[in-house]
């Protein structure tokens, strides 16, 4: 099987303490990955060792056969409570913030960028909000709005954190919907997630982490009691909390 | 009608003019940044703790625009950098730091000046002479302005995506650290400029009303710096002018009338002025209430 991002023996310390333990897993394009564990097991700091805001202490991580250093690959969306919502952006600004990283700080837009720009607002399905501003927008369209920008970034890796806490069932059933369909369209999502109940239906893959890996797989056969029982009843490592 | 044309015979009025013109325009213009970033209060203790870098300036190289400068430097290394060090160093937040170091070095500075060569008045670096504004002065501010402009301009992109998002940004390759830095170094700069027209108390006014009035209107990062610009810039020659008629100093004259036009936005402001607030057709609630009668 060609797997597209492939971790190896990573380990990354959160405040110099080792939050993630020498994780080695393979991921395919066009999956839906959920990450799971208790707090504290090392999610946040994963995903911020693969957007490349962490250092990593050992191991390495590739994409595509290359090392992922070229943040164009990756787009990550940080939890709701890092972001200004009082910053003046429109919907439309932020998917257009998307293509800076394809232009760099001087480029001016072209046709491809302005059609790149539509069919991310298109894909959130945000056309009727596309000129309002990102804070009179409700949780679930400020959510699909930041997919917005990172379609727009034509990155192959999505990185969420904790998209889904604070949406309410619609919000979170219409969410979901979009990531599915950026799944269709080959991306590779990897999203953490705190509900177990809900993790069996959004994510076709399970990733669970207390630490260290505890399983990994196709959610259905992941999520057993067993594995959520040893995330989440004994403490593999005395992982600094986050 | 002649008052009206008065202030332009003068010389030093026409120079006093220009200078209100470009720092006007130049301080609005950053101002959006510094409002964006919520740096006002940074701003404010750079604008003090400049004094004991002045002081020490006008000890070794005599007044002149490179003794500002070199002030300006003191300032931005010992309080900002400093207070960015204690804070990520110890327990202490970051406003503390910048509190406890700038008021240390305005101390120091009030204490250097007794010993400056050169005499500084103390009521000048503090409230300014737009009036008494000098050729070098001029080329100064000239110089800031234009420095200050290209890059904000040229780097608008990634500051945007450093001022919003900063792990983003990172994400992205960007050095948020450097940009912050830059921006604080222009901050520094524009305080130099406008330390000779409204002085280091009153230079805070110029930096942030404008700005802070147009967040009050629009809803667009380049509007906010591009009509921060033009409200600093007519501020400040209105309040210059003001000055001249009603014969009050123009530092506080340029200040009130951006502080005017600030209140206004706060209260008459279209979009989130209280008052359209307050006018604003109630819905909803008041057509449910209605359905249940």
């Amino acid at each position: 099987m060609n797997h597209d991002l492939v971790i190896e023996d990573l380990t990354v310390s959160y405040h110099r303490i080792p939050a993630v333990h020498h994780l080695s897993v393979q991921l395919k394009s066009g999956s839906c990955i959920g990450l799971l564990g208790p707090n504290g097991a090392g999610k946040t700091t994963l995903l911020k060792a693969l957007a490349g805001l962490l250092p990593v202490e050992t191991g390495r991580i590739r994409f595509k056969g290359r090392e992922i250093a070229d943040g164009r690959l990756i787009t990550y969306v940080p939890q709701r409570e890092a972001v200004d919502w009082d910053f003046p952006i429109t919907v439309r600004g932020l998917a257009e913030m998307g293509r800076y990283s394809v232009l760099g700080a001087w480029k001016p837009f072209g046709a491809r960028d302005d059609a790149m720009v539509e069919e991310a607002i298109h894909v959130a399905e945000l056309e009727a909000f596309a000129d309002r501003q990102i804070k009179a927008l409700s949780g679930g369209q400020q959510q699909r709005a930041f997919l917005a920008r990172a379609w727009a970034q034509e990155a192959g890796i999505y990185l969420l954190d904790e998209p889904f806490s604070g949406l309410d069932k619609n919000a979170s059933a219409a969410f979901a919907k979009a990531i599915h369909r950026l799944r269709d369209s080959q991306k590779l999502l990897i999203v953490s997630h705190h509900n177990l109940a809900d993790a069996g239906e959004l994510f076709d893959h399970i990733l669970i982490l207390n630490g260290e890996l505890v399983a990994f797989g196709e959610a259905a056969q992941t999520l057993t009691r067993p594995n959520i029982d040893r995330a989440y009843s004994t403490k593999i490592f005395s992982g600094h909390k986050e | 009608m002649s008052w009206i044309t008065e202030p332009f015979h003068y010389e030093f009025m026409r120079r006093a003019l220009l200078a209100c013109v470009l720092i006007g325009f130049t301080n609005g213009f950053l101002g959006a940044y510094v409002v964006l970033r919520r740096l006002a209060l940074v701003a404010d203790a750079l604008s003090h703790s400049m004094l004991p870098g002045l002081a020490l300036a006008a000890m070794l190289i005599g007044l002149n625009p490179g003794g500002l400068l070199l002030g300006g430097l003191f300032a931005a290394v010992f309080v900002a950098l400093g207070g960015h060090l204690v804070a990520s160093s110890s327990r202490v937040k970051d406003e503390t730091a910048v509190a406890a170091l700038y008021i240390l070095a305005f101390a120091l500075g009030i204490a250097l000046i007794k010993h400056a060569r050169v005499k500084v008045s103390l009521e000048h670096f503090l409230f300014g002479n737009i009036l008494g504004i000098a050729d070098s002065d001029l080329w100064t501010s000239y110089a800031i302005s234009v420095l200050t402009l290209l890059s904000l301009v040229a780097l608008q992109r990634p500051l945007l995506l450093a001022l919003f998002e900063a792990s983003v940004a990172r994400t992205q390759g960007i050095n948020v650290g450097l940009l912050l830095a830059l921006i604080i170094m222009l901050i520094v700069l524009a305080m130099v400029s406008s330390l000779q027209a409204v002085g280091a108390l009153l230079s805070l006014g110029l930096l942030v009303l404008p700005a802070a009035t147009v967040y009050l209107l629009c809803d667009s990062c380049a509007a906010m710096s591009w009509g921060g610009g033009v409200i600093g810039m007519t501020g400040a020659v209105a309040g210059l002018l003001i000055s001249f008629w009603a014969d009050i100093p123009s530092g506080p004259a340029i200040v009130m009338v951006l502080g005017a036009l600030f209140i206004a936005a706060y209260l008459f402001g279209p979009k989130y002025g209280m008052a359209s607030r307050w006018l604003r057709k109630r819905h909803l609630h008041e057509e449910s209430l209605q359905r249940w009668k």
